[in-house]
């Protein structure tokens, strides 16, 4: 007989959990690949959305902001570009969130009907935006190449900073995940969020161009410190550590995925009941 | 003596329920959430009546061990509690008291096709569904001609499955589920679905399993497939566990309980219809019928409205499979009846010659001049047919076990009559 042994019991911890979360990682590629492939079918264009989407909204914040609002770049960055690299940035994040709060309840039947660590759920919800993220990304070095843009050596600091975006996104994405479970409030709360976080975050113009006074409070959006780290390893402007506002920026970060993880591990037990 | 290989010490599971003070219908869970999705402003929209929660134990003080290669079916009504006991073995939930120990892997086959996506291939979804079952890719890799052999569907395994006939998605959902290779196996009632030839592979497969020392739970309404393919049974009624051992008296106890508990056990309010008028008490005029006999059902209804509509009666007779072996609507007949607050009625049902086995009852009262169904009370009551075939003679059980009903037949061979 295997010497495998499981007891369950209420309110026991859960010892095997992240060893099943390791066990089941072919799931979690399975899941994420689903979504993927999915995703554009049956549209016309297909995965070019990934590029049309970001780019359309370049060309209306280059518009609004620069042309209107007469905001400015940093340094002497051609602004599309400037705007289009801090929106790389927050529309992996915003991708990223949307699909792991609403995972769980999109895959309601897998909840109610099998076994595995709910944390893959919003988990692959990474798929999409990171196959998105793929498609984008060199048509930015394209737009960067036109404009004569050559990368800083920072550029190997690029991913670190998609890592930080992506890790912002879960640990909001696990708490809301579970949190739509019990009320679909967060259905609608989310867009919203979306919607507004593209103006209160730097993307249309420079963290520097926020009064002084106010750099604290504009930090503890976890996405300046990403979207101005990501800018900074990109085209080699503004300075992202300036000031010490980063710091909050990161802690944000950090109690955002332990309270979304604690939080979802506290209430999974009870997703099928719920769900 | 073996170790047992699920061990269930004291299972209990504790459901809230939520009612509207005041309000005639239980709530699921479900509906809770529902509600105030809909309502949108759940926070701000208190209703007079507020709403009270009621503790509903969905499984009661469980002990039960199972023992490596036994085949263990899980009968009892609906609501007993089966359904809860599985999600507990599989981890879907949790207990809230008692404990389980398993000393295996388990799967648990709760669905057929469980996570299937209408718009991917059935190559793709047989590596979705076994990595969702358990299975690693290689596993799913090796098997794979196998799974596709099992299900035939050879042909369309690059088509989305969403263009697949219903009996093929079944296939090849069970086809994958059928090649998992854990200690435990759970399944619930997949074998309900499928054309015959397909179930009996589907019991052939899952002998196969339990032959392999492997040990197999199942839950089914199907007494049927319990007796072939079970080597023990457990009745749950209640949330409790009523009976555990032989098959055959599992089976003989399972009846028992649904039939002395058939009255009150579900109230009438809770079924489907718009309950103007609902029935009360259904019998037959007696317990076992031989099969060519006419049967007669007693009933009785009764208005919960002043002024209650007309309405038109209708029954199914229903073989232990499920099967609908005829229906018997009085508007063929031209009967309407009318006004009355409340009665008795009564349906004779004199053909066809009914094979042995037992049999459901399914009434539904339905509103006249298209105002739906009032009342749908399916299992009504039940009746058994006994096995005393309406023929001078006997033979083989397999040259009648195919036919749906008996016929009442002659042969002539060489112009003289064959007897």
């Amino acid at each position: 007989m295997a010497q495998y042994q499981l007891v369950l019991e209420a309110g026991r911890a859960d010892r095997q959990y992240w060893r099943d979360l390791w066990a089941f990682r072919e799931l979690l590629l399975q899941l994420a690949r689903r979504d993927v492939s999915v995703h554009y079918k049956q549209t016309v264009i297909g995965a070019a959305w990934a590029v049309v989407r970001p780019l359309v909204t370049v060309v209306i914040l280059t518009v609004v902001f620069s042309r209107v609002a007469k905001l400015q770049a940093d340094g002497d960055v051609w602004y599309p570009l400037f705007v289009l690299a801090g929106m790389m940035g927050w529309q992996l994040f915003a991708a990223v969130l949307s699909e792991s709060s609403n995972s769980l309840v999109a895959n309601a039947n897998l909840v109610s009907k099998v076994y595995f660590p709910r944390l893959l759920v919003p988990l692959s919800g990474l798929g999409v935006p990171v196959v998105d993220l793929l498609v984008l990304s060199p048509f930015l070095a394209g737009l960067m190449a036109y404009a004569g843009q050559v990368p800083p050596w920072q550029v190997v600091c690029a991913p670190l900073f998609l890592l930080l975006a992506v890790a912002t996104a879960l640990g909001f994405g696990f708490g809301l995940c579970a949190l739509n479970v019990k009320f679909r409030d967060v259905r609608y709360v989310l867009p919203f969020v979306v919607q507004f976080g593209v103006y209160v975050s730097p993307i249309g113009y420079a963290t520097s161009q926020v009064p002084p006074e106010y750099q604290v409070q504009y930090h503890l959006n976890p996405m300046v410190f990403v979207i101005d780290g990501l800018r900074w390893s990109l085209l080699g402007v503004g300075d992202p550590f300036a000031g010490g506002g980063w710091l909050v920026s990161m802690a944000v970060t950090l109690i955002a995925l332990l309270v979304g993880v604690w939080y979802f591990r506290r209430t999974e037990k009870t997703f099928a009941d719920v769900i | 003596m073996t170790e047992p290989i699920i061990r269930v010490e004291g299972l209990g599971k504790k459901y809230l329920l939520r009612h509207q003070a005041g309000g005639p219908r239980y709530r699921a869970l479900r509906d809770v959430f529902a509600d105030g999705i809909k309502s949108g402003f759940g926070l701000f929209r208190r209703t007079n009546s507020p709403p009270t929660r009621e503790e509903f134990w969905a499984l009661k003080d469980v002990n039960v061990e199972v023992n490596p290669g036994e085949v263990v079916g899980i009968i009892g009504r609906n609501g007993a509690g089966k359904s809860t006991l599985l999600k507990i073995l599989s981890r879907i939930t949790e207990p809230t008291t008692g404990r389980v120990t398993l000393n295996g892997r388990v799967a648990s086959l709760l669905e057929v096709g469980t996570g299937f996506h209408p718009e991917l291939t059935g190559r793709e979804n047989i590596y979705l569904n076994g990595s969702i079952l358990g299975m690693g890719r290689s596993e799913i890799a090796r098997k794979f001609d196998e799974i596709v052999a099992f299900a035939e569907v050879e042909k369309f395994l690059d088509t989305p499955v969403k263009r697949y006939s219903s009996g093929m998605y079944v296939r090849l959902a069970f086809a994958v589920a059928a090649h998992l290779e854990p200690e435990i196996l759970v399944v619930d009632e997949v074998l309900a679905v499928g054309d015959a030839d397909f179930q009996k592979k589907c019991l052939g497969k899952m002998g196969e399993v339990a032959r392999g020392g492997r040990t197999v739970l199942v839950v089914s309404h199907n007494m049927q497939s319990v007796s072939t393919l079970c080597t023990r049974a457990c009745c749950l009624h209640q949330g409790e566990l009523v009976f555990d051992g032989a098959v055959s008296d599992g089976i003989a106890k399972y009846y028992q309980v649904s039939t002395t508990t058939l009255d009150g056990q579900e109230p009438a309010a809770r079924r489907p219809g718009t309950g103007e008028i609902r029935f009360g008490r259904v019998v037959p005029n007696r317990e076992q019928f031989r099969p060519e006999e006419a049967k007669h059902f007693q009933f009785q209804y009764d208005s919960t409205v002043a002024d209650p509509p007309k309405f038109t009666l209708s029954a199914r007779l229903r073989d232990a499979l499920g099967h609908v072996v005829c229906q018997c609507d009085s508007r063929y007949l031209g009967i309407h009846s009318a006004g009355k607050v409340a009665g008795t009625g009564e349906l004779i049902v004199r053909t066809p010659w009914m094979k042995p086995g037992e049999y459901w009852l399914d009434l539904f009262l339905i509103g006249g001049e298209g105002a739906g169904v009032m009342d749908w009370y399916e299992e009504a009551c039940r009746f058994q047919v006994l096995p005393i075939l309406p023929y001078p003679h006997t033979a083989p059980e397999s040259s009648i076990s195919p036919s749906v009903v008996l016929a009442e037949y002659s042969w002539t061979v060489d112009a003289s009559p064959f007897v």
